[in-house]
């Protein structure tokens, strides 16, 4: 039985389960004196059934989901000759990867047939059984459950209190998936770090100078053993953030108090939300837009003043990223200066400063921390910006601080690393995982950093 | 009285120097007040030049891809050529070679391409492409053979661009390209003859990616981003929504609500391409499941977009007044009832707002799918959540990065499709706002 057959039975025996639950409570009420004897209303005992016949069935198949790949697979293995039983684990990966083209039928080296014949009907064979297996039993988990359901109903049984049990651990495990979430990035981004560190020390990839990942494609090749020291990745990801930031900053600061502190109401209702479109678009158009418009005037603008430049110049992906970012200086700077009190501008005022004084030495000061708060989460955005860098930023891994030469980020070596289908076990693919990890831990203390300092600041005015 | 060193030394002025000096200084503040006030108007106009500049960059480069340069030439199906043994079966139609009959056709409008050489110039002027609608047509009717029919073919991308860079006004020597001397005085006398026309570049519209520009479409890609966001929807919508009910409506005050909370506002910041990572290790290694599929993407964006749609849905929540939910409860409702029947729908608009500005933010988004496989060329419309395809994101990524020059203006008009789908969006979840929101 095929998953979708399967899925669909499962809605018909819990539909049935739950207009059966809800007609037995109604006919158990009845000679009890009708409906009032019962402790719910008639439909929780439905759903209470539909619960007790979907729930098992549900649990079995996340299961069946999880284990059954990786136990027929251990099957398969076992029958394999022991040639090709005792290979290492990559080439032993790659031989099953070909016994199950084989055995979906896909496109096959024709000369290794025979050898993976056997294998391959096996493995036909224990998934077709499994699936059978399967349906089998959680149709029969589900009728069982139903009947455990419903011998249980009685007219005092309180099935609204069941079933809102049941609904609240729901929530509860929705409310979980975002703590889900980051323990498996962080459980797989360092998993894959810690082999990657297995074959590459610590201290060369925090403190090497050189970042050459490509690997020998043939054990023996002279030259290609291939360097992880990311030094050269880490400057030339500070670099382009850094030029980001310049430009942010100033700008968008600059944007926020202009609107907060200046601007009649009509033009801040103008302004505000078409700066909000510049926040929204895409990120991969700021790349194109970088590499079609931007590189070639910067390039040109070289040449007028006799400067070298690079054709995928720094400056260029780091001009760019920080329009991008503009917005999410402004808005937050604009929140920040907001919260502060109109009675300190007043006393500033009336002690005579002007206007631009006053933002100076009264405002500014008294939003820092929340500005500071916005800048620290700018900066984490522009560490982990990818497509504007991937499209106008280099490749090579020069270890230089000129914005007119061509430096490569963390992100885009992660992309080139992982684009196009590699194996899994190379250092170099692992490398990208290391790269990751050093990512989402210095996004992570940027955001914790940045959070905390807009919340110790909210607290002094409120 | 002990008067400061500084005050007497202010007395000793006369009334006229102070007000001199005063002047002075007010003078200066003044100045550096406008010039301040002048910087903040400076740095909003610069915001807002950005904006007009990208936008003029993409929609000047675009607009001319939708549409595109065919000629018009009367096809003689020869069924000599085509079937040649009139049985009409449908294999031997569909992979006769209907390029001789588009070979034929020119050979017709200009005889004097005698040599070898001329005839394959001649006939590069013609899209590859033009044999598929050639087949089409056929396929559809079959009755036709034998008979003549004109018909509008795509010519090929350069000429393309030759053609539209002349339409737009430039001359001759301005328009760098590869097209031969010959090639270019065809192409006039053929213009002259009224036999090519700039008409609606439908295939960019309804067919897949493809290495020939001219036949290069966004379909697959859209459909692609389609399933993508379908798959984020369901997931992420009522995952999120309960994530929020809980943590707003039943969750105590502990320290761990607090961890919770905190996890979601670190996840909304995570860079976008580490949970293009998880995909990878998680679903694609660890779960088996296949590389490029909208299923996988959709499963990576959900993770992305929960916390967005999380703190909206929150926010929805706190702005229904408690005076709802003790009213709930005071007539006998449960607490879950009381949710379910009374917050819910009230907050309900507001958490479509935070789902729909979550979509459109999955929508753009290209970097994790790059590490899921979705950038590879796929050439078929995909037919459903697991067959391999891309994104439209992804697409302008991989057209940006394709040497062939026709493709730059594809690339500006698939990201002005793009930013219609946001527009729209956007739009939509501002509507909604603007008309369910109410004030309590």
């Amino acid at each position: 039985m095929r998953l979708p057959t399967l899925l669909l039975i499962l809605v018909a025996i819990v539909l049935a389960a739950f207009f059966l639950g809800r007609q037995r409570a109604l006919s158990l009420a009845r000679p009890a004196g009708g409906i009032r004897s019962l402790h719910s209303l008639p439909k929780y005992y439905g759903y209470y059934a539909a619960l007790g016949a979907v729930l098992p069935g549900i649990a079995l198949l996340l299961m069946w989901a999880a284990f059954s790949e990786s136990l027929i697979t251990a099957r398969v293995v076992q029958s394999l000759p022991e040639a090709l039983r005792n290979q290492p684990d990559a080439e032993l990966g790659l031989t099953l990867n070909d016994i199950r083209n084989l055995a979906a039928g896909q496109m096959f080296d024709e000369s290794r047939r025979a050898e993976f014949a056997v294998a391959a009907d096996l493995y036909n064979s224990l998934r077709e059984s499994s699936r059978r297996i399967l349906s089998g039993l959680v149709v029969a988990l589900s009728f069982s459950g139903f009947a455990l359901a419903w011998f249980q109903l009685r007219p005092q049984f309180r099935a609204r209190n069941r079933v809102e049990g049941a609904v609240k651990v729901a929530l509860i495990l929705a409310s979980l998936l975002a703590i889900a979430t980051t323990i498996g990035i962080l459980l797989s981004v360092s998993f894959e770090a810690v082999r990657f560190f297995r074959q590459v020390p610590l201290s060369e990839f925090l403190f090497g100078l050189n970042w050459s990942p490509q690997t020998a494609i043939r054990a023996g090749q002279v030259g290609s053993s291939g360097t992880f020291g990311a030094v050269p990745l880490f400057v030339g990801t500070l670099l382009i953030s850094g030029i980001a930031l310049l430009v942010a900053v100033p700008i968008g600061l600059m944007i926020a108090i202009y609107l907060s502190e200046y601007a009649r109401p009509a033009l801040r209702r103008i302004v505000k939300p078409v700066l909000e479109v510049l926040a929204g678009i895409p990120t991969v158009v700021y790349g194109y837009f970088a590499a079609l418009t931007v590189a070639p005037m910067i390039r040109l603008a070289g040449q007028q003043l006799g400067l070298e430049v690079a054709s995928e110049a720094a400056l260029g992906a780091g001009l760019v990223m920080g329009i991008m970012i503009i917005p999410f200086v402004s808005s937050l700077s604009d929140d920040a200066i907001n919260a502060v009190p109109q009675a300190m501008r007043d006393g500033s005022f009336a002690l005579g400063a002007t206007r631009s004084e006053t933002i100076k030495r009264v405002v500014v000061p008294a939003a820092l921390p929340g500005i500071v708060g916005g800048v620290l989460l700018a900066a984490s955005r522009a560490i982990g910006e990818t497509m504007i860098v991937v499209m106008a930023a280099g490749l090579s891994a020069n270890l230089s601080f000129n914005p007119l030469q061509s430096v490569t980020t963390v992100t885009v070596q992660i992309v080139t690393l992982l684009v196009g289908d590699q194996e899994f076990d190379s250092p170099k693919t692992l490398a990208a995982f290391a790269l990751g990890l050093m990512l989402f831990i210095v996004t992570l203390l940027l955001n914790i950093i940045a959070l905390q300092v807009v919340r110790r600041y909210r607290e002094q005015y409120e | 009285m002990m008067v400061p060193d500084d005050d007497r030394s202010s007395r000793q002025l006369s009334p006229e120097e102070t007000r001199r000096r005063v002047d002075a200084s007010l003078r200066r503040r003044y100045r550096r007040e406008r010039l301040f006030r002048f910087y903040g108007l400076f740095s909003v106009c610069l915001g807002v030049v950005f904006l007009l500049l990208l936008f003029g960059t993409i929609i000047g480069n675009g607009y001319s891809a939708f549409r595109q340069s065919f000629i018009h030439l009367d096809i003689h199906f020869d069924a000599d050529v085509i079937d040649p043994d009139g049985a009409r079966d449908s294999d031997v139609l569909s992979v006769a070679d209907y390029s001789l009959l588009v070979k034929a056709a020119l050979r017709e409008l200009i005889p004097e391409a005698a040599s070898r050489a001329e005839r394959r110039e001649l006939n590069q002027l013609v899209s590859a492409g033009a044999i598929f609608s050639l087949r089409d047509t056929v396929m559809a009717d079959p009755q036709i053979l034998g008979q003549t029919k004109p018909l509008w073919l795509p010519l090929n991308s350069e000429v393309d661009l030759w053609l539209k860079a002349q339409a737009s006004g430039k001359v001759g020597a301005e328009v760098s390209t590869r097209l031969s001397e010959q090639q270019l005085a065809w192409l006039e006398r053929l213009q002259a003859g009224e036999r090519i026309e700039l008409r609606l570049n439908r295939a960019f519209f309804t067919s897949g990616d493809s290495r020939e520009p001219e036949l290069a479409g966004i379909w697959g890609a859209t459909k692609g981003s389609f399933f993508m966001l379908l798959v984020t929807l369901l997931l992420s919508f009522p995952l999120g929504v309960a994530a929020a009910i809980y943590l707003e409506e039943f969750a105590r005050r502990s320290w761990w609500v607090d961890v919770v909370e905190v996890n979601i506002n670190n996840l909304a910041a995570v860079p976008s391409i580490v949970f293009g990572l998880l995909g990878l290790a998680v679903f694609i290694n660890f779960f088996g499941l296949p590389r490029s599929a909208p299923l996988v993407g959709g499963l990576v964006l959900t993770l992305m977009t929960l916390p967005v749609v999380i703190i909206a849905s929150r926010a929805a929540i706190k702005s229904v007044p408690p005076s709802v939910r003790e009213a709930a409860l005071g007539i006998g409702a449960s607490p879950m009832q009381m949710v379910f029947h009374h917050v819910l729908p009230l907050a309900m608009p507001g958490m479509l707002t935070g789902a729909i500005i979550g979509m459109a933010r999955a929508l753009g988004e290209s970097a994790p799918l790059l590490m899921i496989g979705m950038v590879a060329f796929i050439v078929d419309v995909p037919s459903g959540p697991m067959s391999p395809s891309t994104a439209l994101p992804v697409q302008i990524y991989l057209w940006a990065d394709s040497p062939e020059r026709a493709f730059v203006e594809r690339t500006s008009a698939a990201i002005m499709v793009l930013l219609a789908f946001l527009l729209v969006m956007n739009a939509t979840a501002v509507w909604l706002r603007s008309r369910f929101e109410r004030r309590w």
